[in-house]
Parts: structure tokens; C-alpha cells; sequence
């Protein structure tokens, strides 16, 4: 921590970094400080889990960290490329090449399969259909959900539902994962089945930032980050991942 | 009482929330009103003209053509021949005729003015005014020799004025004078009553046929030197006009060849009007189409977003049948209003539309809004309305209160084939094609519509190309009044039709848009740019639009024929150097204008479309 809103690791070579980044919405008396000059670094591998109240800008960060949205003033970089003054274009070839975004209400496209949707990002960044199939396949087994591969999201569960939105966030390789109450919408056990699948991703060196509410979602992570009214007010370094002692606590390795 | 109240307030303040829907969706229903109401309007119009024609010309009641047996030719002489005054001496005899005029001897020529040859009908008169039929000058004077008066019409087409020199068969003519008559329909359609024309040398056969006064002997004169059979015209008044038909069957004449009544001609000077309304009434049928597709996109696209609204009138104890009153009556308001438009509209351009043209005398009076044309266009106005809304208005009144109340949207279709096939595509058409199957029915009205469209544009060329092809006979480049004013319904038609498919093309794209919101919103978020979203959106309007252009051709076509009287030979098929780039234009066209609402649309932060998908 260096002083308010600051909380940023050593070393120098960030996967993600903001830099004193605001944004607010509405102006005058309506003015909300959605995230009020944030400094965040997250390194290759790391998993860095952001919690707070609702309405602390959680959402606001995440999407600002993966180009869904400007920041008013501060810089973003991504994989050592500022992103913040990017055009359009330049946003969108970061969400489709280097970010992959998981939302707590899922978003997969009704009426397409679950296969269809994971393949999708491939599909948009140019991909061959039959290589996009083939990755869509892979990723589809490596969440667990190979003889799902064909229903449609209705006639899945919601924690099968979130598992293929996991699993199309990773359709292009992406250097990191936004996800953004990934748990929200599921009960106790499908949030075991998403949490397995991320610690599984923390393993395999995937960088994730993930907001949550749940603590238990938090204790997978390197490091968790507390936030109020826009800033950092906490910053705590975890055991880190599901082999860790909070993993264990939530039961995660067995 | 109460509901009465509540069902007015909230219809009036959702239209008020949503001006602009309001506004567009009263713009399509008030173009076809209006149409409609133009084509209904100029029923009974032509008789007026015709009678201030009649009275100013002392014009017949009936008009009997003698002698001029089609055969060798057997020479006039000078003077009547006897069979023909004795004919005329029983006709003028006959029960119930009171005063007559005539015979006069009549040639058809042929008349050359200004570059063009027309056939003529040249009526031989003396200087003395006729008792019956005295044609009313109206530029110039009455028939001298070596002089001819053309007939009003006739004259403007072929841009004559009085002291121009023409030539009838070669003999060189001084223009004396301008006049009509109500003894005969004018210019070009003369011959659409009974009309028996030997063709002069150099004259193609053609049923657009002049009329002209020349002195009587120059007439007989003409006759001889054409060679052609000689025939007189008599003009007789009746004591009782109605029964012209009753005595034009006693007259007991054998050589009279063609014997017309007043009501015929009457019936032909309002040609010109009548193919107005072949014109319009499809036309009107055509922007009614347009009008239920826009509707039905406008109000479809509504429909989707007052889900919540539909689930707090229910929560709040709204029955079913209440929630689709109110679904409909801001529809059916918006109804209403439009047809009131339309009549107006209708009303005040009538008389633009109904002048009788040069031939007649006087105007066309007031259109004939009556109450049954009000009612069948307020009829209308409320079907159109209620074509494009009942179902949907019935779907949501039908919904479940705890979905509606989620703002649960109808599930998008599952359209596999499609699907696959996309996969295989660049970005917009991947994305279009998968929007396309989303929502099928709004695709089919785009087809729909644009079909329509193209049916309407397709028509005005078969128009062109088949005037072109009966025009280019003889009187090649002389004026058609009817050609012209047809040219003039069409191109108020075709503004008409092009306005509506504009309004429906940007409607669609933005329904289109609307529903696709959260799913373009997450393609965003998956890394497609909004260029591609704008393309995919105008992909999803041109992907069905192509096979409603390729449907419209025949359609156009046969709309054509139909209007035509169902006169397949008359209908010549649009040149392919017309026709292609048409239809490029028109799907251009929809593209282009997808694009703006999508464009507009793509400005939306991602994150504002996702929170408002997920909500």
C-alpha cells in the first residue's frame, strides 16, 4: 500500500497496471465517484480479488481494466500496452486478443450451444471455424462440460452455465481474466464447481482479477484487495489458490 | 368509467414519453391514408367538366356516323350523297330527337405539325354556329377555308398554337383556332368509344387520334384526295337525354356505322381521371403494405420493451383484456389520427390530381370525400393498426406477471443451420446471419417490405418501358396527356412508397437493434469492433432483403398487367439496364440506412448494454 487507493505489487513487470484511474458518472449533486484515483498492479500468474460493498466501484474497475470502458483521468496498461488512450478499434482488439471477460450473469448467447459460444471470440478474432471448434472442444473438457457440448444454455445449470462463460473468456488465450461476480448467481455447490475450475486456471499460471463478494471466491487468491466509495482501503497477500490454508478452509483440494 | 380514464392516461402518456415512435408511427399510416384517400376521392369527379362542356357547346346527345363503307374508294362529289341525306332525314326525324346538326363530311388525314405526323380526324363545318355541337373557341376563330381549329387537348400535345402551319396529307393549313367540343372524347382517347379510322398514307396504325375543324369543302376535298372512304357526322339532341341509348337502338338507319350516345363520351372524358385511379388505388394497396410492415416492426419493438409495464398493470390488478386495451389503443389513437391526416391530406391535393385536363371546360369540382370513402379509409387506418399490433399487444397480455414484471424478453429462435453456416463467414455476416435467425419474423416483414418496395419501383419501369414501346409508333414524341399524368400519379406515388421504405429500413435496423442490444453488446465485449456491428446490423436488414427485391421484379411486373386492365401483351418487360441497378439501389438503400441507427447505436457504452441485458 502507498498511501490511499494504492495498492501495488513489487517488481516490475505487471501484467495489468492502473495508474491513479478515476471515473465518475453524473455531474454536479448526482456526481458518483465510481473509482477515485486507483493505482493497481497485477503481475504474470497472479490472482488479485477485489472486494467490497456493492456499489464500490468494483464493477466500474473491472471494466475499465479490460478496455470496456475509460477511465476519466489515470493510465491502464495491459501486458506492458497503454490502453486507456486506445481508440475503439485498438479496445476492442484487446478484449478480443488479450482479455477475457466473465460476467456474473453469464451472458452466453441463448441460442447458441455451448460449444457455439465458446467458440465465438475465436470465430470473431479470425479464426479458422474448425480451429475455433477444436479449441471450443478442448476448453469445453478442460471445465468439465465435454458432453454438454451440444445444449443449449436454458437446459444447463447455473454453475454449468458460468463454467462454459469461463471457458469462452479462454477461447483466444487471453493474457488475463476479468471476472466479475462470477458467483453471484450460483449456490453453494455450482460456486465449489466455478471455484475448481478457476483454481485450476490460477495453477496453470493464468493471470485473474476477480470481484466478488464472497469470501470464499477471495480465498483463492494471491492477493485481495478491499475497496469503498471508489478506492482501496485494503490490501491483504493470501496463502494463495485453492492449495493454499483459506483454499483448504473452503475445501476446495478435496 | 374508471378503466376509460386509465386506459387514456396511460396511452397518451407513453405517447408522449416516446414522441418520436409516435411520430414515425403516424407517418407510415398517414402516407397510406393518404394515398388511399387520393384514389377514393376521385370517384365522380369527371361529370362536372363535362356538363359545363356540353352546355357551353350545345353538345349532342347522340352522335351518328353515315356512309364510309370500308371498301374501294368511290369518290365524293361535291355535296351530300343522296343515301347518306336520306339517312340523315330519318335520323333527324326520329321519336323523341328535337334539333340536330350536320351531316358533315369528315377525313382522316394525316397532319404534320412541328415534326411530328398525327392522325387526324378533320370534320368539315361551315361558318354558320350549328344548332348541335358548336365547338367553343377558345383561342383564335372559327373554321375558314385553307384554316383548321384543333381540338384543345390535341393541340397542347402536339404543341400547336394558333398561326402555326401544318399540313393535312401535304396540303399546307394555317392554325386558326383552339375550341372544344363535348361531341367527341378528347385527345388521345377519341377512339376509346366508337371509332372507325381509314389509315391515311404514312400513318402507322395507332388509336391516338386527333381531332380538327376545317371548312367543309376543304374537308370534302381532303377525303377524295386521301383515297379513303368518306363518312358524316350528325349530332342530335334528344327531348329526354336519358333515353339516348333507348333511341340511338330506333333509329333505323342502316349505314350508320357507329351511333354514340352522350354518356359514353362523358364516360371517355373521364379516362383521364380513371387511369389515375388504376394508378393510385394499387399504389395505395402498395403504401398500406408498408405501412402494417412499419407498424408492425415499430409496435413489435415496443412491445418487447413495455414487458414491465405489462407486468405492473397486472401486478397492480390489470386483466389481462385491459393490458391489451391499453397495448392497443395508443395504437389505434395513433390510428385514427393518421386517418384524419390522410382525408385531409387527401382533400386538399385532390384537386391538384382531378383537373379534366384541356380538353373540357371548367374544373373538376370537389372531390367526393364522402362518409363511405371517410369510413373506408378510417377502416383502413385501424386495420393497418391493428394487423401489426394485435398479435403482439395479445402476446404480452398474455405473459406470465412475475416474467413480465422480470422484463423477460421471448426467447431468441435457435436457427442451427444458419448458425453453422455463419460460422464459416466474415465477422458482420457471421454476426448479421445470427441476428437474421434471432428474429425470423421481423426478418420476413423486412423481406416483406422490401418486396413491396420493389414491386412499387418495378411497376414505374414497366410503366416506362411499356409507354416507350406504344409510344414508339406514329405519334412518337407528341405528348400523351394520360401518359403524363400517369407519369405525374407515379411519381407521387413512388415519393410515397421510397418515404415509407426509408421509414420501415431505419425502423427495422433500429428493432433490430434494440432486441440485439445485449448481444451486440457482448460481442463488443468479446472483441468485435463497432464498425463490424454496424455492418452486421445493415447485414441483417440486406440478407433478407435480397431475395424481397429478387420476389418484387415479377411482382412489379404483374402489378403492372393488373392496373393495365390484365393486358399481358401491353405490358413490356423493363430493360435489364434499368431494372439491375434498381434493385442494387434499393438494397443499397436498406443497407445504408441500417446503418445509421446501428452506427448511432454502437456509441452505447458496452457496459450500459450488458447491465441492461443482465437486469
Amino acid at each position: 500500500m502507498k498511501g490511499k487507493g494504492k495498492a501495488v505489487t513489487d517488481g516490475g513487470k505487471f501484467m495489468l497496471r492502473a495508474n491513479d484511474v478515476s471515473k465518475t458518472y453524473g455531474t454536479r449533486e448526482a456526481l458518483v465517484r465510481a473509482v477515485d484515483g486507483v493505482d493497481l498492479d497485477v503481475a504474470h500468474g497472479e490472482t488479485v480479488a477485489v472486494m467490497g460493498p456493492s456499489g464500490c466501484g468494483k464493477s466500474t474497475l473491472l471494466h475499465l481494466l479490460g478496455g470496456l470502458d475509460r477511465p476519466d483521468a489515470g493510465e491502464l496498461w495491459i501486458a506492458g500496452q497503454r490502453i486507456d488512450q486506445m481508440n475503439e478499434r485498438g479496445l476492442a482488439a484487446i478484449r478480443r486478443d488479450a482479455v477475457g471477460f466473465v460476467f456474473q450473469a453469464f451472458h452466453l448467447m441463448d441460442e447458441l450451444t455451448a460449444v457455439e459460444n465458446i467458440e465465438l471470440p475465436a470465430l470473431l478474432a479470425g479464426r479458422s471455424p474448425r480451429a475455433a471448434r477444436r479449441r471450443a472442444a478442448e476448453l469445453l473438457d478442460q471445465v468439465g462440460l465435454a458432453d454438454r457440448a451440444r445444449h443449449l444454455p436454458a437446459e444447463l445449470s447455473g454453475g454449468q452455465r458460468q463454467r462454459v462463460a469461463i471457458a469462452r473468456a479462454l477461447a483466444n488465450e487471453p493474457l488475463v481474466v476479468l471476472a466479475d461476480e462470477p458467483t453471484g448467481n450460483l449456490d453453494s455447490e455450482a460456486t465449489v464447481e466455478v471455484l475448481r475450475v478457476f483454481d485450476s486456471l490460477h495453477q496453470a499460471g493464468q493471470t485473474l482479477v476477480i470481484v466478488t463478494h464472497d469470501s470464499r471466491v477471495a480465498a483463492t487468491a494471491d492477493r485481495l484487495v478491499s475497496m469503498r466509495d471508489g478506492t482501496f482501503v485494503d490490501e491483504t497477500r493470501l496463502t494463495g489458490g485453492a492449495s493454499g490454508r483459506l483454499g483448504s478452509l473452503v475445501n476446495l483440494d478435496g | 368509467m374508471g378503466k376509460i380514464v386509465v386506459i387514456a392516461r396511460l396511452a397518451i402518456r407513453d405517447l408522449l414519453y416516446r414522441p418520436a415512435q409516435a411520430v414515425l408511427l403516424l407517418l407510415a399510416i398517414s402516407a397510406a391514408t393518404t394515398v388511399l384517400s387520393l384514389a377514393l376521392a376521385l370517384h365522380g369527379v369527371t361529370q362536372h367538366p363535362y356538363q359545363q362542356t356540353a352546355t357551353a357547346t350545345r353538345g349532342p346527345d347522340l352522335v351518328v356516323q353515315l356512309g364510309g363503307v370500308q371498301g374501294p374508294h368511290k369518290g365524293v362529289q361535291s355535296g351530300i350523297p343522296s343515301v347518306v341525306e336520306a339517312e340523315a332525314e330519318k335520323a333527324t326525324h326520329a321519336a323523341g330527337v328535337t334539333a340536330h346538326s350536320g351531316p358533315y363530311p369528315v377525313a382522316d388525314v394525316a397532319m404534320r405539325a412541328d415534326g411530328h405526323t398525327v392522325l387526324v380526324q378533320a370534320e368539315g363545318r361551315d361558318q354558320a354556329a350549328a344548332a348541335v355541337d358548336q365547338p367553343k373557341v377558345t383561342a383564335g376563330s372559327w373554321v375558314r377555308p385553307g384554316g383548321v381549329v384543333l381540338e384543345r387537348e390535341f393541340a397542347e400535345a402536339v404543341g400547336a398554337t394558333v398561326g402555326d402551319r401544318v399540313s393535312l396529307d401535304g396540303h399546307p393549313y394555317t392554325v386558326v383556332g383552339i375550341a372544344v367540343t363535348a361531341a367527341a372524347p378528347p385527345y388521345p382517347n377519341m377512339c376509346s368509344v366508337n371509332c372507325t379510322i381509314a389509315f391515311p398514307p404514312g400513318v402507322q396504325g395507332s388509336n391516338r387520334v386527333g381531332l380538327a375543324w376545317v371548312d367543309e369543302r376543304d374537308a370534302s376535298s381532303l377525303a377524295v384526295a386521301d383515297g379513303g372512304p368518306p363518312f358524316y357526322v350528325l349530332n342530335l339532341r334528344l327531348a329526354d337525354p336519358a333515353q339516348a341509348e333507348a333511341v340511338a337502338g330506333d333509329l333505323g338507319v342502316p349505314n350508320a356505322f357507329n351511333v354514340t350516345t352522350w354518356q359514353s363520351i362523358a364516360a371517355a372524358d373521364g379516362l383521364l381521371v380513371q387511369d389515375e385511379q388504376q394508378v393510385l388505388l394499387p399504389g395505395a394497396w402498395l403504401a398500406g403494405l408498408l405501412a402494417i410492415a412499419c407498424v408492425a416492426v415499430l409496435a413489435g419493438g415496443r412491445m418487447a420493451a413495455q414487458g414491465r409495464r405489462v407486468g405492473l398493470l397486472k401486478a397492480v390488478g390489470g386483466t389481462p383484456g385491459l393490458v391489451t386495451v391499453v397495448l392497443l389503443a395508443e395504437n389505434l389513437a395513433l390510428a385514427l389520427l393518421a386517418a384524419a391526416i390522410g382525408l385531409a391530406a387527401g382533400w386538399l391535393a385532390a384537386p391538384l390530381i382531378t383537373s379534366p385536363g384541356a380538353a373540357l371546360l371548367g374544373t373538376a369540382g370537389a372531390p367526393s370525400l364522402t362518409p363511405t370513402v371517410a369510413a373506408i379509409v378510417v377502416a383502413v387506418a385501424l386495420a393497418v393498426a391493428l394487423a401489426a399490433t394485435l398479435a403482439p399487444a395479445l402476446r404480452s397480455a398474455r405473459t406470465s406477471t412475475v416474467s413480465a414484471l422480470a422484463g423477460a424478453a421471448r426467447p431468441p429462435r435457435r436457427r442451427g443451420t444458419l448458425i453453422a453456416v455463419s460460422r464459416r463467414l466474415p465477422v458482420p455476416f457471421l454476426l448479421g446471419i445470427r441476428l437474421v435467425a434471432r428474429t425470423p419474423r421481423r426478418a420476413t416483414l423486412g423481406a416483406a417490405s422490401v418486396a413491396v418496395t420493389t414491386t412499387g419501383i418495378v411497376a414505374v419501369l414497366t410503366f416506362h418501358a411499356s409507354v416507350g414501346e406504344r409510344l414508339g409508333g406514329a405519334s412518337s414524341g407528341v405528348t400523351d396527356p394520360v401518359v403524363t399524368r400517369d407519369e405525374q400519379m407515379l411519381l407521387v406515388l413512388t415519393v410515397a412508397l421510397l418515404a415509407l421504405a426509408v421509414l420501415n429500413a431505419i425502423i427495422t435496423a433500429w428493432a433490430t437493434l434494440l432486441d440485439a442490444g445485449g448481444s451486440t453488446a457482448l460481442a463488443r465485449a468479446l472483441g468485435a469492433t463497432r464498425s463490424q456491428l454496424a455492418a452486421a446490423i445493415a447485414a441483417a436488414q440486406l440478407l433478407p432483403a435480397v431475395p424481397g427485391a429478387i420476389v418484387g421484379v415479377p411482382l412489379g411486373v404483374g402489378l403492372f398487367a393488373a392496373a393495365n386492365g390484365g393486358g399481358g401483351a401491353a405490358t413490356t418487360f423493363p430493360p435489364v439496364a434499368s431494372l439491375i441497378p434498381a434493385v442494387l439501389a434499393i438494397l443499397v438503400a436498406v443497407t445504408g440506412l441500417a446503418a445509421i441507427p446501428a452506427w448511432v447505436g454502437s456509441r452505447r457504452p458496452v457496459t450500459e448494454l450488458l447491465a441492461q441485458d443482465a437486469s
